[in-house]
């Protein structure tokens, strides 16, 4: 428990929260680098699942997708993606995050427009509706539980990913920890690697508590007894 | 503690080979044929610390998933444990458990792959369990099977494609966690992606090592498979 007694004294230490790259700064930073990552996979994932599942093909493909961005390492794509065009800096790190974030994204939006009852599609269609229409007025407004589940799963998967970022200098709460590893563990920095996992683990945790109250506000209220499980839970950060 | 041993950056690439052409290539033959002693063996530590973690998980899991799938009570709470610790990041994960143990040996990684991976086994394997027909139950009930050879017998052979699904997820994931070890300079093959980035950003050994990670992910996953279609013999007609 030492080292645990450590790391509360360094988080009682407002310096270490006010300094430049302190944990503010860190945390301003992780937030930046996840919002950017999320907004990102929003922007690839839904429309690309929306339109698989108002046309209703492709089940297979993104079956596929998701387990195949579960054996890629983040680390490697964190590495490789500075090499390339992106250069350095918070671009690739941004890039490297929403690589994973897509998946969640993708799952949730197919089964949020496939799980719609097809008799509810038939009326739609059979009131004259057209398929921009039906998607519009019918499918989109059914499957908005389902999206805000992918989101939810997507940020909190971004938000401990982000931490990885450290590894390749790219800013974020990690940082912390690896300067904890810089200190060394025999000259306090063990305290500093305890803090930084604690403040990194309660983010992901506060990220995951305020998204499930998100998804809860706009779930239609009928539906919100219904238990259902998520489509792609959150794989551990690789 | 090589996370943070920056040297001060060289001018040349210390290690990119000078003779294949100019600079710094994503493939280079003469690096991997000069190499491969040090590639195999971050390899096999790879695959020996996947394996030593799923299976040790394995060994706790399918007691834990017995335990919430006999006692209903227990399920709830199981589960939501596991939701939680599945939320830590693996790095906060690490961070905690490293100090605590110490850094020289890999028991530290060992311990966070475990808690991941056990995780999704303890949720698939129950699943796979309360999926078992209560007909099915309550036929082996009225053949005078008891609790234990109910379990043996019927319901963990009729739960073992749950039990294998997540034990294929389980192990890519790990192999994939495995290289967020390379925190403390335990991380198999992802010692070698780092260790690439830090030597002056040599892609060779970096390519080398995302690629024999990703593959080796994929070929663990094939066997696994593979495995699953000999021990369900009776699921192969059936198109799932």
């Amino acid at each position: 428990m030492n080292y645990f007694q450590e790391g509360f004294v360094w988080l009682n230490d407002p310096l270490n929260w006010t300094n430049p790259g302190g944990l503010l700064d860190r945390l301003r930073e992780h937030l930046e680098i996840s919002l950017w990552a999320v907004l990102l996979g929003c922007a690839v994932g839904w429309p690309i699942g929306i339109w698989l599942g108002h046309r209703g093909r492709g089940g297979g493909a993104v079956v596929t997708v998701a387990n195949l961005t579960l054996a890629i390492p983040t680390l490697a794509l964190l590495t490789i993606l500075p090499l390339t065009r992106l250069g350095f800096g918070k671009p690739p790190v941004v890039v490297a995050l929403a690589v994973f974030a897509v998946p969640p994204l993708l799952a949730n939006a197919y089964t949020g427009l496939r799980q719609i009852d097809p008799e509810t599609r038939d009326a739609a269609r059979g009131m004259g509706l057209s398929g921009g229409q039906l998607l519009r007025r019918v499918e989109l407004p059914l499957a908005v539980p389902y999206l805000a589940a992918g989101l939810r799963t997507a940020a909190v998967q971004v938000v401990a990913t982000a931490a990885l970022a450290a590894f390749v200098n790219g800013g974020g709460l990690g940082e912390i920890i690896s300067a904890g590893f810089g200190i060394g563990m025999s000259n306090g920095g063990g305290g500093q690697i305890v803090a930084g996992g604690l403040v990194v683990a309660v983010l992901a945790l506060l990220v995951e508590a305020l998204l499930a109250v998100f998804q809860w506000l706009v779930t239609p209220r009928p539906l919100r007894g219904v238990r259902r499980s998520r489509v792609a839970a959150a794989v551990p950060a690789g | 503690m090589s996370f943070l041993s920056r040297a001060p950056v060289p001018a040349w690439p210390l290690a990119a080979p000078t003779d294949e052409g100019p600079g710094n290539p994503w493939i280079s033959w003469r690096y991997l044929h000069d190499n491969a002693g040090a590639l195999l063996s971050a390899l096999e530590y790879h695959a020996g610390l996947t394996a030593r973690a799923v299976i040790l998980a394995l060994i706790v899991a399918l007691p834990l998933a017995v335990v919430a799938y006999w006692i209903r009570p227990l399920t709830g709470p199981i589960l939501a444990l596991s939701g939680i610790l599945y939320t830590i990041p693996s790095l906060a994960l690490l961070a905690l458990v490293a100090p605590v143990v110490g850094t020289t040996t890999d028991t530290s990684v060992l311990i966070a792959l475990v808690l991941y991976a056990l995780l999704v086994l303890v949720r698939n394997a129950l699943a796979g369990l309360t999926q078992v027909p209560p007909e099915v139950r309550d036929a082996a009930a009225g053949m005078g099977y008891g609790k234990f050879g109910r379990l043996w017998r019927i319901e963990l052979p009729l739960a073992l494609p749950g039990i294998m699904t997540g034990l294929r997820l389980a192990t890519v994931s790990t192999v994939a966690l495995v290289t967020v070890g390379s925190l403390i300079g335990k991380g198999g093959l992802g010692d070698l992606i780092l260790g690439g980035f830090r030597n002056n950003f040599f892609k060779a050994e970096i390519l080398a090592g995302a690629v024999m990670c990703v593959a080796l992910a994929l070929v663990l996953d094939l066997v696994l498979a593979g495995l699953t279609r000999l021990l369900t013999p009776w699921m192969r007609e059936r198109p799932s």
